[in-house]
């Protein structure tokens, strides 16, 4: 279809802000000698807290508060304002004892289908190094850090679990006391009679893949501000991609109702997942409640970040995989076991959801998926970009280029043999592929990389330096349906101009989604950018509900209740056009700021005049506004291809990049700037996590050996390669103006893509990432090449 | 301890005592209200806290107040035109899709606004280097490059006058 404003690369709407300084971010909404808090995080990996002695913290001017497990229920009844706190609280419920989930999904009226709740805001029992024991308010920083050296723990040390081997082992400790065998969870699937498909298939091939322990590595660390108001509600800002979810589980967490809390999210320096999470804002709350409602800034430092909020979970993979001659895969076994760390957080669905998404791409006879999640004593292990997928797909696209080695197939013909097509319903969540030009993209990205002309120049190095080209694939999915909700919520309210204002439930975290939700308002109401004013901020007292900003939801999912908004206010424009000229609605529409006559296009109205009409009419007046909710009980699939070029050292074990592109199947691009960025910054991320970042422990302490951005090698400007983002576009149906997901999946399949061209440049399958010079070395000396 | 301490930011005088153990950032941000310098490591590490003190760009973090005592500083505050027009830097910043999450675009800016304000030439390889100091999470650096690029040219501006925005 042909768009006047969706298809463009029109400017972000906060573009002039954030080049100005003047986007205001949590902390800069700080106030003068507001309170600060601060955590007393275990030194130790497993531990129990024999005794704790807080007196001389205490003692210390300026601390204002010191809190323990022991402390949380006392919170509500003895150190708050007399008649404020306990009105927030509920019965004889303590805090203490309240166990609550953090991660960022909606809630569920199942109770089966709930987060697990295994959290504590402060804990007695220490389940990695970096856990929450203790706390302290403090006039100010320095202040609030001298207290908790003060602090006097006592610890009865227990057995290190750091890797799932050692947790899974006959007799191992237990994490949680209520989960056996530090198993959270084991939910996979079988399709069709695997052994059976493995026995018809003319070879039977077997793989195993890893992935490690990476960071989202956002620029703007976790930090909120919490007090409680004169209405006795606790009012939190934050850094969050999920304001409504936050306002949730704070309450839960402090067990009071839901109403009682206000969550306001203003601009976020990035979130990757990390923010679509609970963090810090229980401990926040409770810190303010501990000081009677005054406000308390809480703010995590990088090495705090890095080993206490979330991390993106390590996989051990074994594969079996029944196939043919021919290239035609008839049976696919995958085994997975994911390292969650200490507490659940999105553990027990991650591994499920990568398995799910993966399902879309290689449609076979049998698929059986059997992943386990394990507690660990290591940080937390969360939702990240991508969400289970950058670990199957490293380890599917991995192993389907060592079948092709194998069998002597080639490597672009055997995926295109066995990818899916349009029509194909998925067996278990029935969501329906509509649109799907995965062959396109394979297509264009052999073409961007010239990969026939480079195959053959590269055929039979010997070379100190050695070239070499890899590929892989992946699917995704818009949103989480049918497995979870996915409600999204839009206002708009038109001014006496003709122009509007957006409200909006759904979250802008850098990716431009109000900039795309804007340019779907002008295209509906024929009005110019400039007149569509995103209210970017997020208030649970004012916004529309919206789950936010996960799972590449938000230009698909809240995308429709946005279109849906616009074309009710249009069609009340019309309406009320239609009263003031007694021209038939339904002959009119809206251009270029005015009611225009649909079939000639001649001019009836100025947007404008019905605009002022509509508010100042003595008899008629009825400003126009709408305020809708969408319940997408709908997914659509997006899919695409890295391709990559490397260049191998083979002295040093040193990899670089030459080439690397990235083509997407992501239905109609709302804005092609925007979305390029949107795969940079995911191509770059991937470059990071096959090459170069891994967060590394001491295995036996589980101590973090690099949670600093010095240690932890992210990618500079210095590292990173050009990077090619190219689409296939065509609209699928179910999407507002044919759109498919694009956050995530520029992250899927990087990774493997440039494991598959050091295959091919070296004859070195590196089946575990990073690849980073240290792992190459040592596998480069363990072949004798060295 | 304190001490007193005189600077200018952006061409406005202060003259007030610090604590001598407070760094620049902090001072900026908590006293003076220039926000637009960030913290996102405290420690040098990744360049979001970055002025320009005497032209040079500097991780306000990790640099005492009172070391700028008779320093010119520049904040991105101080980057635009008094009316509000864009400086060059920020106009390519803004064109080239170079702004996400614009956590680490202040520093961006400002160090791009250094290099061009020095007159000199740089290599593609060169202006990496120089903007090594920066990470951003969010763009893979490809469309900073561009706008740094394209402000070292003598950038003319396309977007802002688009079509999409006129009348503005």
């Amino acid at each position: 279809m042909a768009y006047t404003v969706v298809g463009k690369s029109v400017r972000r709407v906060d573009a002039v802000a954030k080049v100005t300084g003047k986007a205001k971010y949590t902390d800069d909404f700080a106030e003068r000698n507001m309170l600060v808090g601060k955590i007393l995080h275990s030194p130790y990996a497993h531990a129990l807290v024999k005794s704790i002695d807080v007196s001389k913290a205490k003692a210390l001017p300026g601390v204002e508060a010191v809190l323990t497990y022991k402390d949380l229920p006392d919170i509500r009844y003895a150190t708050a304002i007399p008649g404020i706190i306990e009105a927030i609280a509920t019965d004889d419920v303590t805090v203490a004892e309240l166990k609550y989930g953090t991660a960022g999904h909606p809630y569920s009226l199942e109770e089966s289908h709930r987060d697990k709740e295994d959290r504590n805001i402060l804990t007695q029992k220490a389940r990695f190094v970096g856990d929450n024991i203790a706390a302290v308010v403090a006039t100010d920083e320095l202040t609030a850090s001298k207290a908790l050296k003060l602090i006097e723990v006592e610890y009865e040390l227990l057995e290190v679990l750091t890797s799932t081997d050692a947790a899974l082992k006959e007799g191992a400790p237990l994490i949680h006391d209520d989960c056996e065998g530090n198993i959270l969870s084991a939910k996979g699937y079988e399709i069709g009679n695997l052994e059976e498909a493995l026995q018809e298939s003319d070879h039977v091939i077997e793989g195993e893949y890893e992935t490690s322990i990476v960071q989202h590595c956002h620029l703007e660390n976790q930090v909120s501000h919490a007090y409680v108001d004169s209405d006795r509600r606790i009012v939190i800002m934050t850094s969050t991609q999920i304001p409504h979810i936050v306002r949730r589980i704070v309450a839960q967490s402090l067990g009071i109702s839901w109403g009682r809390v206000r969550v306001i999210k203003p601009y976020i320096g990035g979130g990757f997942g990390n923010k679509q999470d609970v963090c810090i804002e229980p401990l926040n709350a409770a810190m303010s409640l501990a000081v009677g409602g005054r406000p308390v800034r809480l703010e995590l430092s990088r090495e705090e970040s890095m080993i206490d909020t979330r991390t993106r979970h390590a996989f051990k993979f074994k594969i079996r995989t029944g196939i043919n001659n021919d290239g035609k895969i008839n049976g696919i076994h995958i085994s997975a076991v994911s390292n969650t760390g200490a507490y659940a957080s999105h553990g027990h669905s991650i591994a499920s959801s990568g398995g799910g998404k993966f399902r879309y791409l290689y449609p076979t006879k049998a698929l059986k998926y059997d992943p386990i999640t394990v507690y660990t004593n290591l940080p937390v292990a969360g939702a990240m970009r991508g969400y289970g997928t950058p670990q199957i797909f490293f380890a599917f696209e991995s192993h389907i280029e060592d079948i092709a080695k194998q069998l002597n197939l080639d490597p672009i013909e055997i995926r295109k043999k066995n990818v899916v097509k349009e029509g194909h319903v998925d067996p278990l969540s029935k969501n329906t592929i509509r649109s799907c030009s995965i062959r396109e993209c394979i297509d264009k990205g052999r073409e961007l990389i010239k990969w026939d002309a480079k195959k053959a120049l590269y055929k039979d190095q010997t070379g100190d330096i050695r070239r070499g080209l890899g590929m892989a694939c992946f699917s995704y999915a818009s949103g989480t349906y049918p497995v979870a909700l996915e409600l999204a919520g839009a206002r708009i309210v038109m001014n006496q101009d003709g122009s509007v204002q957006l409200q909006l439930g759904a979250t802008e975290i850098g990716q431009g989604s109000d900039t795309v939700f804007a340019q779907m308002v002008a295209e509906v109401l024929g009005i110019p950018m400039y007149m569509v004013h995103v209210i970017s901020t997020q208030d649970t007292d004012i916004t529309p509900f919206d789950t936010g900003s996960y799972a590449s939801r938000q230009t698909y999912v809240s995308g429709m209740a946005v279109e849906k908004a616009a074309l009710e206010v249009k069609t009340k424009v019309l309406a009320f056009a239609s009263s003031m000229t007694d021209v038939p609605a339904h002959l009119l529409d809206l251009k270029e700021q005015a009611v225009v006559f649909k079939d000639s296009g001649e001019k009836v109205l100025g947007l404008e005049v019905v605009a002022m009409q509509s508010y100042y009419d003595r008899v008629n007046a009825q400003p126009i506004t709408s305020d809708v909710s969408n319940n997408a009980r709908i997914n659509a699939i997006p899919f695409g291809v890295t391709f990559a070029e490397v260049e191998v050292d083979m002295k040093t074990g040193k990899i670089k990049i030459l080439e690397i592109y990235n083509v997407h199947d992501s239905g109609k691009i709302v804005n092609p700037l925007l979305a390029e960025g949107q795969v940079h910054g995911g191509v770059s991320m991937a470059i990071g996590y096959a090459l170069s970042e891994q967060l590394l422990f001491d295995e036996k302490t589980g101590k973090p050996l690099n949670n600093n951005l010095l240690d932890y090698k992210l990618p500079t400007i210095m590292d990173t390669p050009d990077i090619g983002a190219a689409f296939v576009e065509k609209e699928d149906p179910t999407g507002p103006f044919g759109v498919k997901s694009l956050g995530e999946p520029p992250i899927v399949s990087p990774a493997p893509a440039i494991r598959n061209a050091v295959l091919d440049a070296t004859e070195v399958a590196f089946n575990r990432i990073p690849m980073n010079p240290q792992r190459v070395f040592e596998k480069f000396k363990e072949k004798g090449l060295i | 301890m304190y001490k007193r301490i005189a600077f200018t930011v952006n061409g406005k005088a202060y003259d007030f005592e610090v604590d001598v153990r407070e760094s620049l950032l902090d001072v900026l941000r908590s006293h003076l209200g220039f926000t637009g310098a960030k913290q996102g490591c405290g420690v040098g590490e990744c360049g979001a806290c970055s002025v320009l003190i005497d032209g040079v760009p500097t991780d306000t973090c990790i640099y005492l107040a009172v070391w700028a005592d008779g320093k010119e500083i520049r904040t991105i505050e101080g980057v635009a035109e008094k009316n509000g027009e864009l400086s060059e830097v920020q106009k390519a910043f803004v064109d080239e899709g170079a702004v996400q999450c614009g956590f680490c675009t202040p520093g961006l800016v400002l160090t791009t606004t250094a290099l061009k304000e020095s007159g000199k030439d740089y290599t593609r390889e060169e202006l990496k280097r120089e903007l090594s100091g920066h990470l951003c999470r969010c763009t893979g650096y490809q469309n900073i490059l561009k706008a740094a690029e394209k402000s070292l040219e003598g950038h003319v501006c396309t977007c802002v006058d688009s079509p999409h925005y006129k009348g503005e």
